[in-house]
């Protein structure tokens, strides 16, 4: 089926079987930030933003973003590294493969709520697992990030 | 030495490239043509696979190849990733005719995506002679089904097996007369523990991808925290020369032992070497789950006893462990259950003994999991010990304190080692001040159906494998004056490559930055026995010490010749080499490019190293749990922590491998259960039936650094990895003890065991 859509402020068009994932459909045009970590939409790694709000692009077919826009990692590249920075002077990502979707997830927080108390941060990414850092390591990190935008404003 | 980079939080070298997505993981470059790859399963636990219908399979556009037993070759290896002595069984083939778990490999189908081959799974056809399965492993050996029956099954270095009777290993250890002096002990506890499987569950799945090179060779692009022992079973499986493999790791998501074992490279191996196609395979997560590696399920009976003053007189641990349906790690595991657990309290005692059994039965093969039985053997011996202090009416710390090891003690049980370095007491002192355990021990009534307890745990793991693994590392002054450096050992996210980086620009005086350390590429890096048993900063750090020694005198001596000097006049402290008192000196960059043009001198070193002991790290832990006697739910308050690990050559990396650790250790406390139907079918297999702890589940995590100062360690360093998994499953057991009566020794602990739990005690009771 033709599609026609945005990916990172791009206009891409294609014709793909009815039932192409997102998922896939994003790793194959070179947005490779996008991860899978499971089947059953538990892990978050495959966050990804649709017209400017988080999704998991693992449970999304591509056709359900026909006509919209959306963003991956490769297209966020300047917000990813300025909070990508606080997460790694925590050591916060330390395999790295849950960044990506955490990160994406977290951008999308910081445009939605505005100065979150601890709990409402981890409600917010509940759904992005990590199993190498206990999780610790990335809440110092949100913390100082928040911070630190506060004190810009 | 001066410590500008060790003992500092320095970023990990790769942290940008991860925080902003670049595509560094195998799948993200792997070629586009590559053929994909499915393994078509087992439904039955134990079967012969009598015949194999693929026409149809094959008739699906895009479906290139359906293999069977029939095209693999016929020798036996093992997908256990140890260096030599090996002591895993060659109990496996690529394909075997005999499927002995529910997910077991019957044919491997390829094609040009993964629709087409999904498709063509379902088209083929196996006739199976369904045979009786041994699930229950306590009814393993001498059970009239034999799971491994095959003549052709070997093991190069045995620890009595028996495979006749489905048994992988069996040994005894005994200093003294344990069974003797535990009948003469005024107090003494007899307990059988029993721990489950449990997955790694990374969340980057288990993955590879091969090709054939411009020189014919075998290529194999691998998620592998052992890439030579990848290269070695390879060579096994495929009958061809090491000389034909090469093996390459890129970033890994996450191993934590699952990725110390071969689990899917020999698939796309195979078809690669057979066809002369690139090829890959990347694992869903329901084959992580149903067909990977995970931890041994354990059965741990534990006897102890003290006398009348409260000191431990004897100390017995017998373990049974599930080896599944293959042998890989199991000779090896269950080791850790005594040797990491026993010399915690055995010292001082009069005698120990330590017996262990590994079986087969035909659930999914366990392999390694961070903590290798140590953190099985922990659970069991920490409970008891709480239990014993409870018996004895002493507080559980206060008891630990009176027996615990202590710097200078032998460690008999630990191979006779002394602990030359040991801060356990001080981390036990500090857990105990960081919880408030005097005012919150044993527990307080919240008021509302809730209480609120606390509980204790310690443990020891060691650094490396002592007169086993090998270490290797090698530096080059490149022109200019920057540093090469390759090491064997794998990154698999844990920072190793920084954290060697931070020890060579100490040794070399120079920074981080000026080293370039490059990952793993069998046919260039020096070979090192892989990254598990928690010896890389401890083992890889002491090549890396040796290898800087030696380059800093070819620099030296190269500068001094430049100089016109002797170079045992001759110092270099990073920048040149001078001779001190004078004004004679020659820059790095000078010496380094005079290397370039007309020179012998060859500015670069290789050392090894191989460590004669393996000097444990120690930890101890407090929690402070939250139960609700309506629900059963725990919630954890406040886990603290106190890491003995000797120098921290990271501060940031060893603190979030800590908390990470503790948060793997609460889920296989809490919930994560690997479970089986009647008939031997996984439940467990996505992350639906599967709970990790979620950032809601961890509660805070506390930890601190209490270290000492190890004498055969670079900087004073032991390890880290490992010895943070074990002391969640009996602290937090303690707890609920602590909070509600009910003492379990069978994990996970759910709320659901913790009400049904309740209830009994109330019929009990006559409540
Ligand atoms: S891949 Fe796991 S939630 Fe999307
Ligand atoms: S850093 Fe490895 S899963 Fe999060």
């Amino acid at each position: 089926m033709k599609i026609s859509l945005w990916i990172n402020d791009k206009l891409i068009e294609d014709d793909i079987p009815a039932d192409t994932i997102l998922l896939e459909f994003l790793r194959e045009k070179g947005c490779y930030s996008v991860k899978r970590g499971c089947e059953t939409s538990n892990c978050g790694l495959c966050t990804v933003l649709m017209e400017g709000k988080p999704i998991l692009s693992c449970s999304t077919l591509a056709l359900r973003a026909e006509g919209k826009h959306i963003t991956t990692m490769e297209g966020l590249q300047e917000e990813a590294k300025e909070f990508g920075e606080f997460l790694a002077d925590q050591g916060g990502e330390q395999c790295g493969f849950c960044s990506p979707g955490f990160i994406m997830n977290v951008i999308a927080m910081t445009r939605e709520l505005e100065d979150p108390t601890e709990q409402e941060i981890k409600e917010y990414l509940a759904g992005n697992l990590c199993r190498c850092t206990g999780y610790q390591s990335q809440l110092r990190a949100i913390r100082n990030y928040l911070e630190m935008k506060k004190g810009a404003k | 030495m001066k410590m500008k980079a060790v003992n500092t939080p320095v970023r990990k070298k790769d942290a940008m490239a991860l925080v902003t997505g670049k595509p560094v993981y195998t799948d993200d470059i792997a070629p586009k043509d590559c053929l994909v790859l499915k393994i078509l399963r087992s439904p039955h636990a134990h079967a012969l696979v009598k015949e194999v219908k693929k026409d149809a399979a094959l008739k699906v556009p895009g479906v290139e190849y359906v293999f069977t037993h029939e095209d693999v070759p016929g020798t036996r290896f093992t997908i256990a990733g140890q260096t030599f002595p090996e002591l895993s069984p060659y109990d496996r083939l690529i394909l075997d005719q005999r499927v002995r778990f529910v997910g077991d490999a019957v044919a491997i189908v390829a094609g040009k995506d993964e629709a087409s081959v999904n498709k063509a799974m379902k088209l083929i056809k196996v006739t199976y002679e369904v045979l009786e399965p041994v699930l229950d492993f306590t009814r393993s050996k001498d059970n009239r089904v034999i799971i491994h029956p095959e003549s052709d099954w070997s093991i190069p270095v045995g620890l009595e097996p028996d495979k006749d009777r489905n048994v992988v290993c069996h040994g005894i250890e005994e200093r003294g007369n344990a069974e003797e002096e535990l009948a003469k002990c005024s107090y003494v506890v007899d307990e059988t523990y029993h721990t489950k499987a449990n997955q790694q569950a990374m969340m980057e799945t288990f993955r590879a991808y091969t090709h054939i090179d411009v020189n014919g060779r075998l290529n194999v692009v691998s998620s592998t925290q052992v890439p030579f022992h990848v290269r070695k079973t390879l060579a096994t499986a495929l009958e061809i020369p090491k000389s034909q493999i090469r093996i390459v790791k890129p970033r890994i998501g996450g191993g934590f032992g699952a990725k110390q074992t071969v689990v899917c490279e020999m698939y796309p191996a195979f078809v690669s070497w057979k066809t002369k196609r690139p090829a890959k395979i990347v694992y869903t997560r329901e084959e992580s789950q149903i067909a990977a590696s995970p931890r041994h399920e354990m059965q741990v009976r534990v006897r102890a006893g003290a006398d009348e003053n409260g000191k431990i007189q004897a100390m017995i641990v017998e373990t049974l462990s599930n080896a599944g349906a293959y042998g890989e790690h199991t000779p090896t595991t269950i080791g850790l259950t005594g040797a990491k657990t026993l010399p915690l309290y055995t010292s001082n005692a009069k005698a120990y003994k330590f017996e262990f059994e590994g079986v087969y039965t035909n659930t999914q093969a366990a392999g390694a999991y961070r903590g290798y039985g140590a953190t099985q053997g922990t659970f069991a011996v920490e409970s008891a010990v709480s239990q014993l202090a409870e018996k004895m009416n002493i507080d559980p710390i206060r008891f630990r304190e009176m027996n615990m090891v202590r710097e200078g003690d032998i460690m008999h049980a630990y191979h006779g080692e002394t602990a030359n370095a040991c801060a356990l007491d001080r981390c036990l002192e500090r857990a105990k001040q960081m919880i408030g355990w005097d005012s919150k021990y044993p527990c307080r009534d919240m008021g509302n159906g809730k209480v609120r307890s606390v509980g204790v745990a310690m443990t020891m793991q060691g650094s490396s494998i002592q007169q086993v693994d090998v270490a290797s590392v090698s530096i080059k002054t490149g022109d200019d004056g920057f540093y090469n450096m390759q090491i064997g050992a794998t990154d698999m996210g844990t920072g190793c490559d920084t954290i060697l980086a931070q020890m060579a620009a100490d040794c070399l005086h120079t920074e981080v930055d000026n080293i370039v350390v490059s990952g793993v590429d069998t046919d260039v890096s020096p070979y090192d026995s892989g990254s598990y048993a928690s010896s890389t900063t401890y083992l890889t750090g002491q090549a890396t010490i040796k290898t800087c020694e030696t380059l800093k005198k070819k620099i030296i001596e190269a500068g001094a010749q430049m100089i016109g000097c002797s170079s045992e006049d001759a110092e270099f402290n990073g920048r040149e080499v001078f001779v001190p008192g004078t004004d004679q000196k020659v820059s790095l960059k000078d010496v380094a490019n005079a290397a370039m043009c007309g020179s012998v001198h060859t500015l670069e070193a290789c050392e090894k190293s191989t460590s004669p002991v393996s000097p444990p790290p120690f930890m101890a832990a407090t929690v402070e749990i939250e139960i609700d006697k309506e629900t059963g739910h725990i919630e954890l308050i406040d886990y603290c922590a106190a890491v003995d690990c000797g120098t921290v050559i990271n501060t940031n990396l060893a603190r979030v491998q800590a908390e990470g650790g503790i948060a793997q250790g609460i889920g296989m406390a809490l919930y994560e259960d690997v479970v089986h139907s009647k008939a031997g079918k996984c439940y467990t297999d996505s992350f639906l039936q599967y709970k990790i702890p979620s950032r809601l589940d961890t509660g805070k995590i506390r930890v601190e650094f209490e270290s000492s100062y190890e004498p055969t360690g670079p900087f004073g360093a032991k390890s880290i990895g490992e010895v943070v998994i074990n002391t969640p499953s009996p602290a937090i057991a303690h707890a609920v003890y602590n909070g509600t009566g009910l003492r379990f020794r069978e994990l996970p602990i759910t709320g659901e065991k913790i009400v049904m739990g309740l209830k009994e005690l109330e019929k009990d009771t006559g409540k």
